[in-house]
């Protein structure tokens, strides 16, 4: 899929998937802002390869579970695991790509599109951006199909467009396991469509998908898992049960 | 000839210097710390009361306790993130404090010191020259080293850190670096205008060009060129080198803010004729 050599092919057992344990691991974990408990001892294992949806009602904690899983937020209790090793681990960490809910890039930061996708590879602090990180990032903005946009200042994007440019950093850094939170609220259905099959084809690849989203959409099809966070807890939705919801959720959201 | 004889010091430090400040300003304004600068020379100018008090350099002075307060600042505002500014507030003024109460402990309120308030690049010798030539290409080859680190944690933090970069020590390493800046910058726009570097020339660059990388070139070119006609002017009209340097920036940053408005107007007269 990439001619250039990757990390991931670096990394032992990495391509294929295969790793020390599950790609993402929750093990009893619980989490409460000052406002309240958010998550009540939450176990999950998502294991290379999976393609997992986590789906829930507003507020429910779902942003809130998936930066504890990375490792952005501390757990009050129980532990996050990247690939078998601690969430925190700067090696887990290289092997993430990471779509927040929302653009966190300053409008004011003098930097390209292109530059912020490449970001995206800087796995390690040392030396200057090179070609190979320039080509991924390139590819990367052609497959949110905003190509034509690389040389533009992030910040004179629309918030639309700059969601998809961060999906973009995220694909550009060749992850192994790819964590979205609602990456394409606000984009437009053309660009859902697209983007879903751009996942599906990642995961046939070998990515393990964890992904938030108010309903199954596009993705539907590609799904082998399904989670529903409820009151602190997740349930397991069989895919199939789920499938024959979409219609109910699409007609929730499509306003 | 003969000016240049006696000037080449001068214009081989401030072009240095020039260069090297805005390539760690850029970092630094990116990431809403355009006060650090600013305390970090109060924190350096109490390390040259002390550098002076105990007979040692003052530019050893100043860069020991401007590198140790960079790290000591970004270690308390990540614990209290709250209490930031106030963070900053107990740094600085108690740094200036520190500086005026030594400087009369150890009878060093002179000339000396008004020098690196206020900058002594045309006296610099060619040791000295030396010196600051040195400290500044350790400051180039430091963000040359770190740029995939810096820029990726400049656009954003989160993101560097979710993709596995050390943010913590990249950020105690940028603070390094600005502590580094200050003090070899002191020594030719002084203490009250080394921050002017830091910041002014990434003003200009940012409204001539669009990448990051063209910002950072630019911003250095602009520097380092205000120092060298900064440095041409003050010889000529007799005027302070310093003063002279950062209103050579001053008037970049006016002009280029037109070139961007005069840009802008044409872009959208083009526009309006094509619709
Ligand atoms: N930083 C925060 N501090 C306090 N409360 C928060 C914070 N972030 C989110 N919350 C609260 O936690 C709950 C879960 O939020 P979130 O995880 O964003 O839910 P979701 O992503 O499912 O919409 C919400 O009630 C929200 O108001
Ligand atoms: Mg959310």
């Amino acid at each position: 899929m990439s001619p250039a050599p990757d990390r991931r092919a670096a990394l032992p057992g990495a391509a294929s998937g295969a790793s020390a344990g599950p790609a993402l691991e929750l093990r009893g974990v619980s989490f409460a802002y000052e406002s309240g408990s958010i998550l009540g001892g939450i176990d999950l294992r998502v294991a290379a390869g999976e393609f997992a949806l986590l789906v829930g009602a507003n507020g429910s904690g779902k942003t809130t579970l998936l930066r504890v899983a990375i490792g952005l937020l501390a757990p009050a209790a129980g532990e996050a695991r990247l690939f078998g090793l601690p969430a925190g681990d700067l090696g887990a960490r290289a092997r993430l790509g990471y779509v927040p809910q929302r653009a966190a890039i300053s409008p004011r930061v003098p930097a390209t599109v292109l530059e912020v996708v490449a970001a995206g590879r800087a796995h390690s602090p040392y030396g200057f951006f090179r070609r190979a990180d320039r080509a991924a990032a390139e590819r990367a903005l052609g497959r949110v199909g905003l190509a034509r946009l690389s040389g533009r200042r992030i910040g004179e994007l629309s918030g639309g467009q700059q969601q998809r440019v961060l999906i973009a950093r995220a694909l550009a850094s060749d992850p192994a396991l790819l964590v979205l939170d609602e990456p394409t609220a606000g984009v437009d259905r053309a660009s859902q469509e697209r983007f879903a099959e751009v996942l599906g084809a990642l995961n046939r690849d070998g990515v393990t998908v964890f992904m938030v989203a108010h309903d199954l959409g596009a993705v539907a099809g590609s799904l082998t898992r399904v989670l529903a966070l409820h009151q602190g807890h997740i349930d397991e939705v069989p895919v199939a049960e789920a499938r024959e919801r979409v219609g109910v959720f699409l007609e929730d959201h499509s306003g | 000839m003969s000016a240049l004889s006696l000037l080449w010091p001068a214009l081989v430090a401030g072009m240095l210097v020039g260069a090297a400040a805005p390539a760690i300003g850029t970092f630094v304004v990116q990431k809403r710390l355009s006060l650090v600068g600013d305390g970090l020379g109060h924190i350096a100018f109490a390390g040259v009361a002390i550098g002076l008090w105990l007979g040692i350099s003052p530019l050893a002075g100043a860069l020991a306790v401007a590198a140790l307060g960079g790290v000591g600042i970004d270690a308390l505002r990540r614990r209290n993130p709250e209490e930031a500014d106030m963070v900053l507030a107990l740094f600085f003024y108690g740094s200036i404090a520190t500086a005026v109460v030594v400087a009369s402990l150890s009878g060093t309120f002179n000339v000396n010191l008004f020098g690196f308030l206020f900058g002594q690049v045309l006296t610099v010798t060619p040791a000295e020259m030396a010196a600051i030539g040195a400290l500044a290409l350790v400051i180039l080859a430091g963000v040359a080293g770190l740029y995939r680190g810096l820029v990726a944690a400049a656009i954003d933090e989160e993101a560097a850190a979710v993709g596995g970069l050390p943010v913590r020590a990249l950020n105690v390493g940028l603070m390094v670096l600005a502590g580094l800046t200050i003090a070899v910058g002191m020594q030719v726009v002084g203490i009250l205008l080394v921050a002017a570097m830091m910041v002014i020339p990434v003003g200009v660059a940012r409204n001539l060009v669009r990448s990051f990388r063209s910002t950072l070139v630019a911003a250095s070119a602009v520097g380092a060129a205000s120092a060298v006609a900064g440095i041409g002017i003050a010889w000529r009209a007799d005027s302070a080198p310093s003063g002279t340097i950062v209103l050579v920036a001053v008037a970049a940053y006016a002009l280029a803010s037109g070139v961007r408005r005069a840009r802008g107007a044409l872009a959208r007269r083009r526009a309006g004729e094509a619709a």
